[in-house]
């Protein structure tokens, strides 16, 4: 059986041939328990043929679905179910809710380990250009105390379960058990070996040296592709900077419209949709609040991402690029990515026509880059879109 | 991957008697292998042939079937194969009473392969075992001229679903053999169809006319040619030599290619050719099964309902069976599902004939209540879901046999689709119980590849000249460029397709006013949208480079 990486190596081929490669990296979301979903990095690829195409003609009313088959009682035009665009947890269970940390941890290291591999995928064979070390902070390892290392006999904290368990083992090697469906525990033999301590483990911890902020616009004009486009570009980036800096990375996720909300993991900042207008400053002045707020500028290089359709409310930008301003004095890189919607065509959006209007672009180029790009866009204008973003 | 034991294969013949009793007619030798479902991910890229030709885009949709295992697993009880003799493959932790219900499954699966006419073409050929020497050939190949191959494969496989499946199965089933094409025009066609048309090209309001003289000349028993050949002199001649001059079969793409293409011809590219037989024929193969999913499916189903249920061995499963049934064949709330739709429709053919509802008497009757009476108590209709299984495939079973009293009866609908804005959610709502929308919108979900042939007159010059025959459904655009720079690779020059695209005029303007809400327009004051417009393009395929013209 062929390999990922020798497919891609195949694929390097093709464009020495002179065709154009196929393989892309697609990504298969599973969805877990209490929100908790799991990337799986899979490659795809499409068999160009001659084919109908199922798109649904301009003549059908805009916003109506692929029609299917049905059973049932009701009259013609009677809705019989609704179904969530994007499933959205409710507020209420969000954040804090009463899950225990191990199974939490478990869910996002899948996620962690996954985007990993992505990234190794993407800066192997995508050549990207390395982000640049500021060194400051990097690697410092201190120690951490622990109890998570297990002890047979002696130790800090009696481990009940792990202890339960050997103790059955023992008596089952003994033949003390011969009815596993009727245990009577009163007839247990306990030897002093049998029970199973915690003790204090002294573990290495790094310091992370990368702060990311990922912040979207998710307001109503923000539906269909140029999401998928945005988040397809942060998903992306997130994977690569996991592998850069070896999960050493921070990251934070700000959604805004109107109004900016911080969100807890990945998952929600790429599911969540509402419909309302657009102030692009607010997600600024949020990062801006936090950095200050936590003294993250001493610590951390810092990042900030941003995507949107490149609609805005206020129209001169003003409070936007004094955020800009502000946060310029100390972040590494700001990168912008604007994704037009295709009925824009070629006209500037606002967010462009201020942005490059106020000349920050040029007076600090090494700080800020802002990436320009339809919604229709594949794979590879995408990474392109990351390499100008760091470059 | 093993045979299963001997106790299961005991299950199996056993279920063959019965089957035979009950009027399914196949092969008596039949293999039956255990498989994993990691082994079902492997196997179904190659369409579940295990000796089907490697292609990296295989290896690709098992890495990605993986993935989808690991995130959404999946059980299926059972898959069959159209091979001599047949082979089904099954998972391992079937109990006996499930193996009775799956095995019944199969074996009508495997009459249905070896009796509908469909697939007449695949009886004579031992698929796995051309597939192997298929896939030796490959491998061959793979080791003299290395990546080449998989290009080649590539850009057969492009077009592998234009070929002409219908007119190779008419040829086998009229058996017109002495001629490849078969069809000779008599005088009075090759008059119409050509000598008025192609060599003379007359206006159209002309050609009428001969058409209505020519009525004339029939009503009163006149000779019609008389005047003909003394207005063209030259008719007799050409159409004789029209006659005697073998016609020339009308090719499909890949054939036209494989025969004429200036590439292929050179001697060091000959091996392109046996690569591309090989596609070709691997499609056409499979052709039926695509084109008769849901009949194939529905009849499995019945049967495996009727059989088991009259099975003694099962006794005291029969609530089991009942919950594994239902899973398979309960009508989705929305959604489509063939096992049950093809059941239901058997069911309801076989109840229909043996009333003699199928019949000139019943169609003339008006009286809603006698028709409701209706019943000749013919008593035929296991015979006649038997002629329906042969002759029919997919789009006619569905097209004759799906009426508005199945509608009613199994109270089907067309369920449509809407973006509500207000609570961000699909909504779905019943758009329509006409028989006509329904059956319509099962049509849109079969197999219906574009009808795109070689213009002979247009192709000269190193061009290759497609023309598509529009169906009001564009091609899919982001395809073309790939598809034809695997035609041009092949034919050796450009290629150039004609087809539809909506022409700028119907382009909804008003796209970005709606934005923010879709749903707007759904709303029932709007006028609707006007009809698209299409306007014919070329597309051009030179150099690796496409452009597209208007025409």
């Amino acid at each position: 059986m062929i390999t990922l990486d020798e497919l891609l190596e195949r694929d390097r081929k093709r464009e020495q041939d002179g065709f154009k490669r196929k393989i892309r990296i697609g990504r298969i979301v599973k969805p877990g328990s209490g929100g908790r979903e799991k990337i799986i990095v899979v490659p795809t690829t499409v068999e160009e043929k001659f084919v109908h195409d199922d798109m649904l003609l301009p003549d059908q009313p805009p916003g109506e679905g692929e029609p299917t088959g049905g059973t049932g009682d009701g009259e013609e035009g009677e809705v019989i179910g609704e179904q969530p665009v994007r499933p959205e947890e409710g507020e209420g269970e969000g954040e804090g809710d009463g899950e225990g940390p191990g199974e939490g941890q478990g869910g996002e290291h899948e996620m962690e380990a996954n985007a990993y591999e992505l990234g190794k995928v993407l800066s192997q064979d995508f050549e990207l250009p390395n982000l640049k070390d500021k060194g400051k902070k990097k690697a410092l390892a201190r120690y951490v105390y622990e109890l998570t290392d297990k002890n047979r006999g002696v130790g800090q904290l009696l481990d009940k379960k792990a202890t339960l368990k050997k103790i059955v083992e023992t008596n089952m090697a003994l033949g003390r058990i011969p009815d596993v469906t009727r245990i009577d525990t009163q007839k247990f033999v306990i030897s002093p070996r049998d029970l199973i301590f915690r003790i204090l483990s002294r573990e290495k911890e790094y310091e992370s040296q990368a702060l990311v902020f990922f912040l979207r616009d998710y307001s109503g004009s923000m539906g269909g592709k140029v999401t998928q486009t945005v988040v397809s570009q942060h998903v992306m980036l997130y994977s690569w900077l996991v592998y850069q800096y070896e999960k050493q990375v921070e990251t934070r996720f700000i959604l805004h419209d109107t109004e900016a909300r911080e969100v807890t993991d990945f998952q929600k900042y790429y599911s969540y949709k509402v419909a309302g207008g657009t102030k692009v400053f607010t997600a600024f002045q949020m990062v801006n609040e936090i950095v200050e707020k936590e003294n993250l500028a001493r610590d951390y290089n810092i990042y900030v991402f941003y995507g949107t359709d490149g609609d805005d409310w206020e129209k001169d930008g003003k409070q936007t690029l004094e955020a800009i301003d502000k946060m310029l004095a100390y972040t590494a890189r700001i990168g912008i990515t604007v994704v037009k919607h295709t009925y824009t065509g070629t006209k500037e959006t606002e967010v462009e026509k201020y942005i490059q209007g106020s000349g920050v672009l040029d007076r600090h180029s090494h700080l800020i880059k802002m990436d320009v790009m339809a919604e229709n866009v594949d794979d590879s204008r995408i990474i392109q879109g990351i390499k100008t973003l760091i470059s | 991957m093993e045979l299963v034991s001997q106790h299961v294969k005991g299950i199996m013949e056993e279920c063959k008697i019965r089957a035979q009793d009950a009027g399914l007619r196949f092969d008596d030798e039949t293999l039956e292998y255990i498989v994993t479902n990691r082994d079902m991910i492997e196997l179904s890229p190659k369409v579940m042939i295990p000796t089907l030709y490697d292609y990296w885009v295989h290896d690709v949709r098992v890495l990605s079937g993986r993935g989808l295992y690991e995130a959404y697993p999946s059980n299926p009880y059972e898959t069959a194969i159209n091979t001599r003799p047949a082979i089904s493959f099954y998972n391992d932790n079937n109990p006996d009473w499930l193996n009775v219900m799956i095995f019944y499954h199969v074996l009508a699966h495997i009459d249905f392969f070896q009796n509908n006419l469909y697939y007449k073409n695949t009886w004579d050929v031992d698929l796995t075992g051309q597939a192997l020497a298929d896939k030796r050939l490959i491998a061959q190949f793979r080791s003299e001229k290395g990546r080449w191959v998989d290009y080649v494969i590539e850009f057969a496989r492009g077009m592998d679903n234009l070929v002409g499946f219908h007119r190779d199965l008419n040829r086998t089933l009229t058996r017109v053999q002495n001629r490849e094409q078969g069809h000779v025009p008599d005088r009075i066609d090759f008059y119409f169809d050509r000598f008025l048309q192609k060599i003379k090209s007359v206006p159209q309001h002309e050609y009428l006319k001969e058409i209505d003289r020519y009525n004339q000349f029939c009503n009163n028993h006149m000779d019609f040619f008389v005047e003909i050949t003394e207005k063209y002199p030259e008719f007799e001649e050409l159409f004789q030599k029209q006659i005697k001059k073998p016609a020339t079969a009308k090719l499909d793409v890949m054939e036209y290619v494989l025969r004429y293409s200036p590439f292929l011809q050179n001697e060091e590219n000959e091996w392109m050719k046996s690569v591309i037989h090989i596609i070709r024929d691997t499609s056409l193969y499979f052709q039926p099964q695509i084109r008769t999913k849901n009949m194939n499916e529905g009849w499995a189903s019945f049967w495996h309902a009727h059989l088991f249920l009259n099975d003694e061995r099962i006794r005291g499963h029969e609530t089991d069976f009942a919950k594994v049934n239902a899973m398979v064949t309960a009508m989705p709330k929305v959604g489509l599902n063939p096992y049950a739709l093809g059941l239901r429709l058997f069911e309801h053919i076989e109840e229909r004939e043996n009333q003699g509802r199928y019949s000139f008497d019943y169609f003339q009757l008006k009286d809603a209540v006698l028709r409701k009476k209706y019943d000749r108590r013919k008593n035929t209709g296991r015979d006649f879901i038997f002629f329906v299984r042969e002759n029919m495939e997919d789009f006619s079973f569905i097209n004759t046999f799906v009426d508005q009293e199945f509608m009613d009866r199994h109270r089907l609908f067309v369920a449509g689709k809407r973006f509500n804005p207000q609570h961000t959610t699909w909504q779905y709502y019943i758009k329509s119980r006409k028989v006509e929308d329904y059956r319509q919108m099962i049509f849109d979900t079969l197999y219906h590849p574009p009808d795109i042939r070689v213009i002979e007159e247009k192709t000269g010059d190193g061009v290759l000249y497609l023309d598509h025959r529009f169906e009001n459904k564009p091609l899919k655009q982001d395809y073309i460029e790939n598809t034809m720079i695997g035609i041009e690779f092949l034919w050796g020059g450009p290629v150039h397709l004609e087809t539809s695209i909506p022409s700028a005029a119907s382009q909804p303007g008003a796209q970005y006013a709606n934005f923010w809400d879709p749903g707007a327009g759904g709303g029932r004051t709007d006028p609707p949208p006007p009809p698209v417009e299409w306007k014919r393009v070329r597309y051009v395929m030179k150099d690796r480079k496409l452009h597209r013209q208007e025409l």
